[in-house]
């Protein structure tokens, strides 16, 4: 007997006997008896559930609990009790894709949400039902875009873009011979340069990508982008991996843009050392045939009354096969419950009391380490995470978190050899003043003592 | 069953769940950056108003740990309790992507002890745990393919897949640039080395196979189907979405296997979740091993490290590790079972399958009668006659409290019910589920009325999906806003 197995020896005769078969090894008989000789698992034995848990408490452990001021892609926030109690709830974790709607309102109208917060999030018409992360959703919207304008041939990536995201939009590009990469520079804002954009952008230009904010915590200017790609004729997509920012700044969709994606983590959902998390991704309803993934709509039943189906569904894979919108077939259907309840529950005031708060902390703290001589890189508007050149940087962060147990942001140098000695720094409200004033203080003295001063 | 209507009807201005404490100074963004719309349409509600929302929402789901799933190659077993509880470990759940290797020890132990397991359960010599999702390890899978026979100088166009294959393979080949050739299955519902043969040539990169394929069937000349694909220079993809049919009983790396993906979702038990998060995980031989993903883990002399050096990889599929809060779920469900446990779950759920096969068979047609594995296909044939059709068995399904097998799947079965009762189903369970599908069989033919109009007892009857996908209604608008389209239209 194993764990999760309901069967006794009583069981196992009597259904043996309705199948007529005089074992359970004969059942297999098919796979050839060399196959199963070599398949024996040479692996250990199953541990009592008490063990399980200690044994996982002690892998926990050895993580250590470091404070941690790095966003990069993943940002920590607080999470309402309420959100994880209706993420545990079994009755939405152990459904599957709302292939029966009559018996699936609930994951179909919770999407629903999903893609009406997300529209009116982003500022745009319409949604999707979520997709991986932010980095395969960004490389959707280039394959979206690919298949809105066809025949174009560039993909102009903003070198501010999330290192990440800009590998798995030339992993995913890397089979289409139609399809070239190349990357704009930033200004000395931390700004995706647009004056690049329209020097360069010619009419092969299928899209420019850009971070809203971008890796550097700042704010592309997206309008400028988007007049300059579409006086060529090719699409705006923005890229946002802190969507708590889209509470205080002017939202895509009031700034031109055609595609709007991003990452949802910071929405209800823990770190998760990167994952799970979810992509957000959203367009003009004018381009929604064009739009990759899951969808759900409203509409009746015989008796007229309100429900929910999964909708559009002849772009997707069952039927169109090859030549389907994506190759996605699912969605992050219980990460975007997450979002639905959080939203929910932060609801239009509590978001913009979060922003306008995680905003201050991270301007607080840039203004203190500036007075302590530790300059910020770029002077680009940003919302709570932001650039300091510190000497020396790569050693100090691994001092840190060696011997003061607080990992002091993400050290540029691992994803742009020209900002070595920078370190990116994100603020949020899970940061107390004591801890940000240590920040202040350990960074203080590393900075250069000409300019260092209390 | 109350009406429960949509968050944003809900509520009252200034109203919120989530008291943030206000801040003792304000930042003003430069004004043209600023959003000026005050968040129109978001909702102000209480906490308890919020609560009972998604309660109620939750109680309009049928799922796995309410009632039987049997829906084919899905693999809806039971979710173990406990993982829950251990993903949500504050070392595992707080932890941040970015922090150094030296403090993440714990985290990257169960990466490697994953990794581990799987290339055991696989016979295959290394893994990649970052795709998200089956689809995604299947594009990682044939990207692998696509690299290795460029590093090779070969020019090689298509992909071989059987008709009985899932929908994403041949969307998955054509990301890769490949054309697909479908491929006849035989009578009996399996591969044939003579139309592989037949098919091949220099041209082929790869065949991709399902294994036991969407039929329920175990490929049974796998192993000479793979000779003939290495013999042209080809390599062989398994679709491992069904491997709850072979832990302990058959490994790809022996059949001829190449590449293939998990579903930690379905075999490792980590909850669907209404579609998501899953894993797809990628098991290759090892001279695909280079081509893998970065970052790579690799043992070096203070511990466990992330390696990030490209090389030939063919990059990443996505941020970061990968769906890690899935696989601490998947590794704990499988230490929990440990080897001899896993072998078990085979057993038990190819025993199940065969039980509820036995007594359906005469109910219902069975298209191929060749012995299956964890599932098995049946179609609408014998009710054609009183017009009760696979959709309406489903439907009806629903009304005696299950949910309905995968339906009109695959494709090469007309009116196709897929059935995958798992091994954590007991044999009362399934004595209930054929007592209603023979039930539903017998009112076919004595009232077919009734089943052809089911359901008759959800909360909302057959909804309209043509009238979806004709007015698509795929957001709620605030109502100032209802009437018209948005400006940008």
């Amino acid at each position: 007997m194993s764990a999760y197995l309901p069967h006794t020896s009583d069981d196992v005769a009597a259904m043996l006997a309705a199948i007529g078969a005089p074992s359970i090894e004969a059942l297999f008989a098919q796979v050839p008896a060399g196959l199963r000789e070599r398949a024996r698992l040479d692996l250990p034995t199953g541990l009592a559930e008490p063990e399980l848990r200690r044994r996982f408490e002690a892998l926990a452990a050895r993580n250590g609990d470091a404070v941690v001021f790095a966003g990069g892609g993943m940002y920590p926030h607080d999470v309402p009790a309420v959100v994880d109690h209706v993420l545990q709830r079994s009755e939405f974790a152990t459904a599957y894709t709302p292939y029966q709607p009559e018996v699936s309102q609930g994951t179909l109208q919770a999407i629903f949400e999903f893609q009406t917060f997300v529209a009116l999030l982003t500022g745009m018409d319409v949604a999707n039902a979520s997709m991986y992360d932010g980095a395969s959703a960004t490389a959707e919207a280039v394959l979206m875009a690919r298949r809105v304008l066809p025949g174009r041939r560039t993909v102009w990536l903003s070198r501010a873009l999330h290192p990440h995201y800009r590998e798995v939009v030339a992993t995913y590009v890397q089979a289409l011979d139609d399809i070239v990469v190349r990357e704009l520079p930033w200004n000395a804002e931390g700004r995706t340069d647009a004056a690049a954009v329209a020097a360069k952008a010619a009419d092969d230009t299928l899209c420019v990508v850009a971070g809203y904010p971008n890796v550097f915590g700042v704010f592309d200017d997206l309008s400028a982008l988007a007049g300059a790609v579409h006086r060529v004729g090719g699409l705006v997509i923005s890229v946002t991996t802190e969507p708590l920012a889209l509470a205080v700044v002017r939202p895509p969709g009031a700034c031109d843009v055609d595609i709007a994606v991003g990452e949802g983590q910071s929405f209800g959902l823990p770190v998760s050392y990167g994952g799970p998390g979810l992509g957000l991704f959203a367009t003009r309803d004018r381009l929604v045939r064009s739009m990759p993934g899951r969808i759900v709509g409203e509409t009746v039943d015989a008796r007229g009354r309100r429900g929910y189906v999964l909708t559009l569904a002849t772009r997707e894979q069952h039927i169109r096969r090859e030549r389907a919108t994506s190759n996605i077939c699912t969605n992050q259907g219980l990460c975007s419950l997450a979002v639905t309840v959080y939203l929910s529950m932060l609801g239009r005031r509590g978001l913009q009391a979060l922003a306008a708060r995680n905003h201050a902390a991270a301007h607080d703290t840039a203004a203190r380490l500036a007075r302590a001589g530790l300059a910020g890189v770029f002077a680009g508007p940003f919302f709570n995470e932001f650039v300091v050149r510190v000497p020396d940087a790569p050693a100090v962060w691994e001092r840190l978190a060696r011997n003061d147990g607080l990992v002091a942001g993400v050290p540029l140098g691992r994803w742009y050899p020209e900002l070595s000695d920078a370190l990116l720094l994100c603020v949020t409200e899970t940061h107390t003043e004591s801890q940000i004033a240590r920040l202040v203080d350990v960074l203080a003295a590393a900075a250069p003592p000409a300019r260092a001063r209390a | 069953m109350h009406d429960e209507p949509l968050i944003f009807e809900r509520g009252s201005r200034g109203r919120t769940g989530w008291d943030v404490p206000a801040s003792t100074e304000t930042v003003a963004l430069p004004a043209e950056l600023r959003r000026d719309d005050d968040l129109a349409g978001f909702p102000e509600v209480g906490e308890l108003e919020v609560l009972r929302h998604f309660l109620r929402l939750s109680q309009w789901n049928y799922s796995a740990a309410t009632g039987m799933y049997p829906l084919g190659s899905c693999t809806m077993k039971y979710n173990p309790i406990v993982n829950e509880a251990i993903a949500r470990l504050p070392g595992f759940a707080r932890l941040h992507p970015l922090v150094p290797d030296h403090l993440a020890q714990g985290a990257l132990a169960v990466v490697a002890e994953l990794e581990d397991w799987l290339k055991a359960v696989s016979g295959l010599d290394a893994v990649c745990l970052q795709p998200a999702a089956g689809a995604q390890g299947e594009l990682l899978g044939m990207l692998l393919v696509r690299a290795y026979h460029r590093d090779r100088g070969a020019k090689r166009t298509r992909v071989l897949i059987p008709a009985s294959a899932h929908g994403t393979n041949p969307a998955s080949s054509a990301l890769c640039g490949y054309t697909v050739t479908e491929l006849p299955i035989s009578e009996r519902g399996t591969l044939e080395p003579e139309r592989v043969a037949e098919a091949m040539d220099d041209s082929v990169a790869a065949l991709m196979v399902t294994n036991p394929n969407t039929l329920g069937l175990f490929e049974t000349e796998i192993e000479r189907v793979a000779a003939l694909v290495h013999e042209r220079g080809g390599l062989v993809y398994m679709d491992g979405a069904n491997m709850n049919a072979l832990m302990g009983v058959a490994r790809p790396g022996d059949m001829g296997v190449d590449v293939m993906q998990f579903n930690l979702h379905k075999t490792f038990s980590t909850p669907h979740g209404g579609g998501g998060p899953g894993a797809g995980p990628v098991a290759v031989r090892g001279m695909l091993a280079d081509y893998l993903p970065v970052p790579r883990l690799v043992r070096g002399p203070d511990g466990l490290r992330w390696d990030e050096q490209p090389g030939k990889s063919v990059g990443r599929v996505r941020s970061f590790y990968g769906n890690f809060g899935i696989l601490v779920r998947a590794l704990a469900y499988m230490l929990r079972l440990g080897g001899p446990g896993l072998r078990d779950v085979t057993r038990y759920a190819v025993l199940n399958a065969a039980y509820v096969r036995a007594q359906l068979v005469g109910d219902f047609h069975l298209p191929y009668d060749a012995p299956s594995m964890h599932e098995c296909v049946f179609s609408d044939r014998l009710q054609q006659s009183s017009g009760v059709q696979t959709m309406d068995i489903a439907k009806r399904l629903l009304d005696y409290g299950f949910y309905a097998p995968t339906i009109y799947f695959p494709l090469v079965v007309k009116g196709a019910m897929m059935i995958e009762p798992t091994e954590t189903e007991s044999r009362e369970t399934l004595d209930e589920f054929v007592a209603a599908m023979r039930a539903i069989a017998r009112e076919a033919r004595e009232d077919p009325a009734r089943v052809r109009a089911a359901p008759h007892t959800t909360r909302v009857g057959r909804l309209d999906e043509t009238r979806a996908a004709r007015r698509p209604v795929l957001r709620w608008r605030p109502p100032a806003q209802a009437p018209g389209r948005t400006k940008e239209n």
